[in-house]
């Protein structure tokens, strides 16, 4: 048996021992079961609690290195990517960030949420280019090692789909159903305002056109003023080169704007004077009034926060809780979230953990007893700005339900008597 | 180690070069793309139409083109079916249910020849022929009664249709809803 085989032999009992002990302790339940029944110090115990000495303290564990890159525990296996089930096609469509069942304010990589529109290419780095043209001195060709040969910088920032959730879906179960188009990310790339000096911008350059290399040859439409801030060609994602899903090997990062103008596998910047109109800034991501006419380049994510704990489909008990969720804004830092345990009648400031970072999200928490009674809990941000994240009555004034897009509206969740928490959004 | 760092700005100075990276402009990396590479990925059709490729196709042409590979997503007439509804809406942006469709919602008709050359058919974009593409839009465009059913399109008609909705779109006037940090007695 060569090394490899038996490695891998080795590695498939180790499992079945697992899984079989899994099953006896019946701890395949629990993990299944949302996160906080984990600690049900109930539960079968398989010798394994106090005062015994748990097995897995009695034999050697698995090998370094039996898992070249590693992966959550088998325990974990639930925490996934939220896919929505029986879709005609899945060419074009999206998949959420279960954001109720993670800490702090990293997503993984292998929980980013997608949103893709021709689905995700498999790019060869080396059989890619970046091609720079229009309105500048000297258009150029760049390889990926090109790129990655300028200075570079890491900037913590969120991205999110400009449809999180529309205004007439608000019926989701999970944190993940209403605002899972959401995550937050190192990202490491070049300026693209250094790429856009090195082929020289002429005058009149208003706007940079970007284009995918994915099979929707996804395009849109980007302001010079944004281009020449701190929009990014990014390449890296949390320390690695950035997962296809999220546009490997390069895609533009533009920090607070709408997910889908942050091109991935980015293959073309086109400088003009003029937007290109395209589907995607015409047909879709334009938000309809009730006038009959809609708004269009509506291109920054409003402040906005949700509670992921508790939340819906998760169940607490009387006594300490403590009330945790995410808050962003496109607009810069969050300055304060508060949170409403009585329906909104009062709010009260809670912690913003370090560190609260411009265009990232924003973990906040406070600590709370429930007395056991009926309520719904929210929690509402505030940005650097001063400006306010609006109940959905306020929000739905001037936009009325057909606006799509944009929807930062404050969510709520009501807990039951026993402990049950769903969706609270009449 | 302070020795070091003058030495260095002195070298980087002595090779012309700015000692602060961030002010220089110009790192020499990459190459110049060609004409022909440009022309070859330069897809981008603006509102003036000012990049459409030479061609033409008319509506008849377009009816085959478009049972043959896209009715099975969007429905023998447009109406609608795995991908988006192609055809009507026309008067219904204002209701309570509006319609939005290419040719009540679409403000231009170049971005019509623009998105189906590049993004459709789903499962073979950049398949179709400048002539089909023309064709395609023409019948897209007679479905929706903005051209006739006799209309053949190439570059310069194609770039002058006005289309319904042309002027249905306004500028962001965020932030446009001002909620107070209401703390106590709140209205819920
Ligand atoms: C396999 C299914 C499929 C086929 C075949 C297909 N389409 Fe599509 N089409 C879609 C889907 C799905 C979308 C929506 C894509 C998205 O939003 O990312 C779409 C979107 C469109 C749109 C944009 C509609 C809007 O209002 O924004 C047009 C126009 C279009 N298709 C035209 C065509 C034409 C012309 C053909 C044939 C050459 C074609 N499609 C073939 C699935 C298909």
């Amino acid at each position: 048996m060569d090394q490899k085989r038996k490695d891998s032999a080795s590695r498939s009992r180790r499992r079945f021992l697992t899984d079989s002990t899994a099953i006896i302790g019946g701890a395949v339940a629990a993990a299944a079961a949302p996160a906080g029944a984990l600690a049900d110090d109930k539960a079968p115990s398989n010798g394994n609690l106090p005062p015994n000495v748990p097995e897995w303290m009695k034999a050697p564990g698995a090998d370094v290195g039996s898992q070249p890159y590693g992966t959550p525990s088998p325990f974990e296996k639930n925490v996934i990517r939220n896919i929505p089930k029986n879709q005609p096609q899945y060419t074009s469509s999206a998949s959420r960030t279960p954001i109720q069942d993670l800490d702090g304010i990293i997503t993984p990589n292998g929980l980013f949420y997608e949103r893709h529109h021709g689905g995700i290419p498999e790019i060869d780095p080396a059989q890619h280019r970046l091609m720079i043209h229009g309105l500048v001195d000297k258009p150029l060709v760049l390889t990926v090692e090109d790129v990655r040969r300028f200075p570079s910088q890491s900037r913590i920032h969120f991205l999110e789909c400009s449809g999180n959730p529309s205004y007439t879906a608000m019926k989701g179960k999970t944190a993940s159903d209403l605002v899972g188009l959401v995550s937050c990310g190192e990202w490491t790339g070049v300026p693209l305002k250094i790429l856009l000096q090195e082929a020289g911008i002429k005058p009149g350059a208003k706007w940079v056109i970007a284009e995918g290399a994915d099979a929707a040859a996804m395009t849109r439409s980007i302001p010079i003023e944004k281009c020449l801030d701190d929009a990014m060609i990014v390449y890296s994602q949390n320390g690695e080169r950035l997962r296809p899903a999220q546009g490997y090997p390069l895609r533009v990062f533009l920090p607070g704007f709408e997910g889908n103008m942050n091109i991935k596998w980015v293959r073309r910047l086109h400088i003009t004077d003029e937007p290109v109109y395209s589907r995607e800034e015409t047909s879709k991501y334009t938000d309809l009034l009730p006038s009959g006419k809609a708004r269009q380049f509506t291109f920054y994510m409003e402040a906005k926060s949700i509670i992921t704990r508790p939340s819906g489909t998760q169940k607490i008990e009387k006594g300490f809780n403590e009330i945790t969720g995410i808050a962003w804004s496109g607009h810069g830092k969050i300055a304060k979230v508060d949170v409403s345990v009585d329906g909104g009648k009062s709010w009260k400031a809670a912690t913003l953990q370090e560190p609260v970072l411009t265009r990232a999200l924003t973990r906040f928490r406070l600590p709370w007893t429930w007395d056991g009674s009926p309520v719904v809990i929210m929690s509402r941000a505030t940005d650097e700005t001063g400006y306010v994240q609006p109940s959905f009555e306020e929000l739905t004034k001037p936009r009325g339900l057909n606006s799509f897009y944009h929807n930062n509206a404050i969510m709520r969740w009501q807990i039951a008597a026993n402990g049950e928490v769903t969706n609270g959004n009449a | 180690m302070a020795t070091l760092k003058v030495a260095f700005a002195a070298a980087m100075l002595s090779l012309g070069m700015s000692a602060t990276a961030s002010a220089q402009t110009h790192y020499g990396i990459g190459r110049p793309a060609t004409a022909a590479e440009i022309a070859g990925w330069n897809i981008d059709i603006n509102r003036e139409g000012t990049n459409l490729p030479p061609g033409s196709g008319n509506v008849a042409h377009g009816r085959e083109v478009f049972e043959a590979q896209c009715s099975s997503c969007h429905g023998n007439k447009g109406e609608g079916g795995i991908g988006d509804k192609l055809v009507g809406g026309q008067g219904t942006l204002a209701s309570a249910k509006p319609i939005k469709t290419v040719g009540s919602y679409w403000p231009y008709a170049t971005t019509l020849f623009d998105y189906i050359r590049r993004a459709m058919p789903l499962n073979a974009p950049q398949s179709l022929s400048n002539d089909d593409v023309y064709a395609l839009s023409a019948y897209l465009l007679s479905l929706n009664g903005i051209v006739p059913d006799t209309a053949t399109l190439d570059a310069k008609s194609l770039a002058a249709i006005k289309m319904p909705n042309r002027d249905g779109f306004v500028a962001d006037p965020r932030p446009d809803v001002k909620d107070k940090r209401c703390m106590k007695d709140c209205k819920p």
